[in-house]
C-alpha cells in the first residue's frame, strides 16, 4: 500500500530516544531480578560456609522448590489476566488425598490415577472458572470459596488420616533421577551433556532472536552486553547442571519443570492465547472489542490453573510419599508472591513467566538458606514478608519514574 | 497592564523530550485567557507548572502570581491562593453526592464530625451559582458529563478561586451544554474572577475569550489581544500549526459504487434498564466507496446503534435484520461481525480503544492476530514488519513501534486505533467521533485516511458531533434524534443549521 498525504506532517517535536536506552529500562525489572537472586544466593552461600550450593542441598533446593514453581506458571496467566486464585493450596492437597485413596486403597495404577487426577484438576478449575468468567463473580470470592471447600472435601478424602505409602514407581516422580546411560563414571554424564544441549539451546535461541530484531530495526542491547549476559548466563547453567550431576544427576522434576517453564515462556511470548490474556488482563473492554472472546479464554486460564495445581499436588503427595490433610496448607500464598515478587501486576496485564519463575527461587532459596543458618520459622516469615514488600515497592517506584 | 499572572521564560524538560522551551504568558487581571496549541503543544505541561504538579525547582524560569514570585511545590499550594484547575478528565468519585463532592478534601466539619446541614446549605448555593438545578444528595454517578463539569466547578468555587483553569472544558460536551459552560465563565468575569481556558474549539474561543495565546512545540507563538482587533479563525490555525491551512478538510471525487451494508428496522434497548428503548426502528445503508456520517447531539442513540451492530457489543433485545452485499449477515458476536469485515473504531479510545500498558506494535495487531500468526504462534518479524508499515503511513509519533501506547499524545492513540482496524482490513468501517480531542493537524491526517478507504472503494460510517466534519468529510448525512432517525440528506445540500433544524423540530414532535 502506498499513501500521500497532501498535507505536510507537523514538525517531529520530540527527538526518537537512543534505542539502547529504551530497551535497558525495559529489561531494568528483569535484570534487577537476577542481581537481586544472585545476591541472596552470595549472601546464604557465605553465611553457611558453602553449604547452600553443595550438590545435595542444590538438589533438595529443586526438589522442594518445583510445585511451587509449577503452580507459579499458572498463577502468572490467572494474575496477567487480572484475576487471582487463592485455591491452589487446597487443591493441591486434595488431589494428593484422592491420588493417595487410588492408589492405596483401591490399588489403581499410576498413570492412570494421574491422567484422572489431572482431569480432576481440569474440572475443578473449569467450575471456579465457569463463575468467574460467565457469571463475573470476583475470583477473589470465587478461589476463597474454593480454598474452604477443597480444604474441607481433603480432609473428607483422607477421613482425617494421612494414607500412604505411594507404589515406588509412583515416588519417582518426585525423588527419582534421569538414569545415566554411562555407567561407572564419577559424574552423572547423560546429565551433564543434557545440561551443555539446555546451555547451546538457549544461546542459540537468543541470537536467532537477536537476527530476527536486527532485520526489523527493533532497539536491542549493544552486542558487549548480549555477549556478556549470554556467558554469565551459560556459565550460571552450567555450573548447576555440573554440581547436580556430581550428584546423583538431573531429578526427574527439574526435567518436568524445564519442559514446563519452556513451554509457558513460549506461550505467553509467542502465541495468540498468550497475547490475548496479556491483553484481556490489560483492557478487557478493548481486548472484548478486538474479536477476543474475554470469557472463554478467562475460563481457560483457570482450567489451566487447575490442571497445574493438580500436577503440583501429585509431585508434593510423591515427595512426601504420604497424603496429610494438611498438605498444600498456604502454598497459595508462596505462589502468589513468587508472581509478584518476579513483576507482575494486580492490576492484569503485567508479568512475565521468567520473572515468577525467579520469584519462586527467590523465596525457595530464602527458606532454604535461613533454615540452614537457623532463623527460626517465626523470623522467616518476617523477613519473606518484608522482601515482598520491597520488591514490589521498587516496582512501583519504577514505574512511577519513567 | 494589570497582570495576575505571568510566566517568565517557562522551559521545562523530561528525559530526552523538551516539553516546554522559554514559553511567556501573561494574564491580566479579570480577563479570559485562551490558550490553544495542537496536542503536544505544552499546553498541559504548562498548567501543570503553574498549579505545582511539577514542582519548583524541576523547571526553570519564574512564575509570577499577584506581585510576588511564587515558588509551589504542590497543587495545595497553588490552590491556597485561589488557583484551581479542572482537568479533562473529571476528579469526581461517581458513588458520593454532588455536597460530598464539592467538599471533598474541604469537609464543613468540627473535630472531625461533618457539619451536613452546613454543607447541604453551601452545596445549594453553588449549584445555583453555577446553574445547576439537582438537588446536593443526588450521587454524581446518576448526573451526564455536562451537569458533572458544573459540578467540578461549583467545588472550585468552594475554594475561593480567583485563577480558574480549564482543560478543554467542552470536549465532552454537547453545544447547549456547552454553551451553558461558556456562558458561565462570562458571568464569572463579571465577578473579577480571571480564567484560563485551553480549547480546541477556535468557535468558542473566538466567542468568549479576550486574550489568546498560542502555543507551538512547547513555545509561544503569538499572543493576541482580542478586545484591540478581531482575530481570524485562520490566522490563529495558520500559527498554531505553523503553516496556511487553505482547506481543513481533503478533496477527494466521491466514487459511490454498489449497496454494501444495509440494516432495516433496527431497534436496541438499553443495556441495564429493559424497558428503554435507545434506537428506534432505524433504516440505513452505506455503498461501496460512500463517507456516511451520522449527526446528532450526545445520547441521540448513535453510538448504541454502532455498537450493537458490531457484533451486539451493546444492548438488549436487538431486533432487526443486517444485510451484506445484499444478503441477510449474522452478526451476532463481535468476532464474528469482524471476520465478515465490520469494524468499530471506539470514540473512547483509553478505556474501550487501546491496551495502554503494551506498545503500538501489540495494539496494531490485536484485532487481527491470525493475520501475524502461523497457526497459534506469532511470527514477530511480520508484526514488527506490519506495525512499521502503519506507523509510517499513519505518521504516528513515537520513538519506535515498542513505545507504550500510553505515553502517546491523543491524536497518535487515535492513530494506533485506527491502524488496528485498518490491519483487520474491514469492508465497513465505523468511526465513533474519530477526531475528538484531538489536534488539528492530526484531524487532517485522518480525514485524509477516510478518503483513502472511500477510494479503496470500502463503506465508512462516520459519528461526530462537529458539524463542520460531517459537511466537509461525508457524502450523505443522517441526523439521529433520540433513537431515531430524523432525517437525511446528501452533503451537498446540507448545513449546520439544516442540520439542527431537523434535530429541534422532531424534538418538537416528540413532546
Amino acid at each position: 500500500m502506498s499513501l500521500k498525504f497532501t498535507a505536510p506532517a507537523a514538525k517531529e517535536a520530540r527527538p526518537p530516544q537512543p534505542p539502547a536506552r529504551t530497551s535497558m529500562r525495559g529489561h531494568l525489572r528483569e535484570y534487577g531480578m537476577i542481581l537481586s537472586l544472585a545476591l541472596i544466593v552470595i549472601f546464604f552461600e557465605k553465611m553457611t560456609n558453602g553449604a547452600l550450593l553443595l550438590p545435595l542441598n542444590l538438589t533438595n533446593l529443586v526438589l522442594q522448590n518445583s510445585y511451587i514453581v509449577i503452580m507459579a506458571l499458572g498463577m502468572l496467566l490467572v494474575i496477567v489476566a487480572g484475576h487471582i486464585d487463592l485455591s491452589v493450596g487446597s487443591v493441591a492437597g486434595f488431589i494428593g488425598a484422592i491420588a493417595a485413596v487410588l492408589m492405596v486403597q483401591f490399588h489403581l495404577n499410576m498413570v492412570l490415577t494421574s491422567v484422572l487426577c489431572l482431569g480432576i484438576g481440569a474440572a475443578i478449575g473449569a467450575a471456579q472458572g465457569y463463575w468467574i468468567a460467565f457469571f463475573k463473580i470476583p475470583s477473589f470470592i470465587v478461589t476463597l470459596a474454593g480454598m474452604l471447600v477443597f480444604r474441607g472435601l481433603c480432609l473428607v478424602v483422607l477421613a482425617g488420616q494421612s494414607v500412604g505409602p505411594f507404589p515406588v514407581i509412583f515416588q519417582k516422580l518426585s525423588s527419582g533421577f534421569l538414569p545415566d546411560l554411562v555407567t561407572g563414571a564419577k559424574l552423572n554424564v547423560t546429565s551433564l551433556v543434557l545440561t551443555i544441549l539446555l546451555t547451546v539451546a538457549m544461546i542459540g535461541m537468543g541470537v536467532r532472536n537477536r537476527i530476527k530484531r536486527q532485520r526489523n530495526g527493533i532497539s536491542q542491547d549493544s552486542a558487549l552486553f548480549f555477549g556478556l549476559k549470554n556467558a554469565v548466563m551459560a556459565i550460571i547453567v552450567l555450573g548447576l547442571g555440573y554440581l547436580l550431576s556430581s550428584y546423583r544427576g538431573l531429578p526427574n522434576v527439574l526435567m518436568i519443570m524445564i519442559v514446563l517453564i519452556a513451554l509457558y515462556t513460549f506461550v505467553t511470548l509467542r502465541t495468540t492465547i498468550g497475547r490475548r490474556i496479556y491483553a484481556l488482563g490489560g483492557n478487557e473492554k478493548a481486548a472484548k472489542l478486538s474479536g477476543i472472546r474475554t470469557e472463554r479464554l478467562t475460563f481457560l486460564t483457570f482450567v489451566n490453573m487447575g490442571v497445574l495445581s493438580a500436577l503440583a499436588g501429585l509431585i508434593f503427595a510423591a515427595r512426601l510419599n504420604t497424603a496429610t490433610p494438611k498438605a498444600g496448607t498456604s502454598f497459595e500464598l508462596d505462589v502468589i508472591a513468587a508472581c509478584f515478587i518476579g513483576g507482575a501486576s494486580a492490576s492484569g496485564g503485567v508479568g512475565k513467566v521468567t520473572g515468577a519463575v525467579i520469584g519462586a527461587f527467590v523465596m525457595g532459596i530464602m527458606n532454604n538458606g535461613m533454615s540452614i543458618v537457623g532463623v527460626g520459622i517465626d523470623w522467616q516469615q518476617v523477613i519473606k514478608g518484608l522482601v515482598l514488600l520491597a520488591a514490589v515497592c521498587f516496582d512501583v517506584y519504577n514505574r512511577n519514574r519513567s | 497592564m494589570d497582570a495576575i499572572l505571568e510566566m517568565r521564560g517557562i522551559t521545562k524538560t523530561f528525559p530526552g523530550v523538551n516539553a516546554l522551551d522559554n514559553v511567556n504568558l501573561a494574564v491580566r487581571r479579570g480577563e479570559i485567557h485562551a490558550i490553544v496549541g495542537e496536542n503536544g503543544a505544552g499546553k498541559s505541561t504548562l498548567m501543570k507548572v503553574l498549579s505545582g504538579v511539577y514542582p519548583h525547582g524541576s523547571y526553570d524560569g519564574q512564575i509570577v502570581y499577584q506581585g510576588e514570585e511564587r515558588h509551589f511545590r504542590t497543587i495545595a499550594d497553588s490552590e491556597k491562593l485561589g488557583i484551581i484547575i479542572i482537568h479533562q478528565e473529571l476528579a469526581l468519585v461517581p458513588q458520593l453526592s454532588i455536597a460530598e463532592n464539592v467538599f471533598l478534601g474541604n469537609e464543613q466539619a468540627r473535630y472531625g464530625v461533618i457539619d451536613w446541614l452546613a454543607q447541604m446549605g453551601k452545596t445549594k448555593a453553588l449549584l445555583a451559582t453555577v446553574g445547576l438545578d439537582e438537588p446536593p444528595e443526588t450521587l454524581v454517578t446518576h448526573l451526564g458529563v455536562g451537569k458533572q463539569q458544573l459540578v467540578e466547578i461549583a467545588k472550585a468555587l468552594s475554594k475561593e478561586v480567583k485563577l480558574l483553569i480549564l482543560d478543554e472544558p467542552t470536549a465532552s460536551l454537547n453545544e447547549s451544554d456547552s454553551d451553558v459552560l461558556l456562558d458561565l465563565l462570562l458571568a464569572f468575569k463579571a465577578q473579577g474572577i480571571t480564567s484560563i481556558l485551553i480549547s480546541h474549539k477556535l468557535n468558542e474561543i473566538s466567542k468568549v475569550a479576550d486574550s489568546i495565546t498560542v502555543l507551538r512545540d512547547g513555545a509561544t507563538v503569538e499572543s493576541f489581544d482580542c478586545r484591540a482587533e478581531p482575530i481570524s479563525e485562520d490566522r490563529i490555525i495558520r500559527n498554531m500549526v505553523g503553516r496556511a491551512l487553505d482547506d481543513r478538510y481533503p478533496k477527494r471525487t466521491p466514487a459511490i459504487g454498489e449497496m454494501l451494508f444495509e440494516v432495516r428496522n433496527w431497534s436496541v434497548y438499553h443495556h441495564r434498564h429493559a424497558e428503554r428503548q435507545v434506537v428506534k426502528n432505524i433504516d440505513l445503508h452505506v455503498r461501496r466507496g460512500e463517507v456516511v456520517g451520522l449527526a446528532g447531539l450526545m445520547g441521540a442513540g448513535r453510538t448504541e446503534f454502532a455498537m450493537s451492530v458490531f457484533g451486539r457489543a451493546y444492548g438488549r433485545q436487538i431486533t432487526g435484520t443486517a444485510y451484506l452485499d445484499g444478503e441477510p449477515v449474522d452478526l451476532g458476536t463481535i468476532p464474528k461481525a469482524i471476520a465478515r469485515g465490520i469494524a468499530y473504531a471506539t470514540e473512547d479510545r483509553k478505556h474501550l480503544g487501546l491496551v495502554l500498558d503494551s506498545s503500538i506494535m501489540h495494539n496494531i495487531s490485536l484485532a487481527n492476530l491470525d493475520g501475524v500468526a502461523r497457526r497459534l504462534v506469532i511470527d514477530d518479524g511480520r508484526e514488527a514488519t506490519v506495525a512499521t508499515d502503519y506507523r509510517r503511513q499513519l505518521k504516528i509519533r513515537s520513538a519506535d513501534i515498542l513505545q507504550i501506547t500510553g505515553n502517546l499524545s491523543g491524536g497518535n492513540q487515535q492513530k494506533v486505533v485506527l491502524s488496528k482496524w485498518l490491519y483487520a482490513d474491514p469492508r465497513l468501517l465505523i468511526l465513533d467521533e474519530p477526531t475528538r480531542g484531538i489536534d488539528i493537524g492530526a484531524k487532517y491526517e485522518i480525514y485524509t485516511i477516510i478518503n483513502r478507504l472511500a477510494d479503496e472503494g470500502k463503506g465508512v460510517l462516520m459519528i461526530s458531533s462537529e458539524m463542520p466534519e460531517l459537511l466537509g468529510v461525508c457524502d450523505r448525512i443522517y441526523v439521529m434524534n433520540e433513537g431515531r432517525l430524523v432525517a437525511e440528506m446528501d452533503a451537498a445540500d446540507a448545513s449546520q443549521e439544516k442540520i439542527m433544524r431537523s434535530i429541534v423540530k422532531a424534538g418538537e414532535m416528540a413532546s
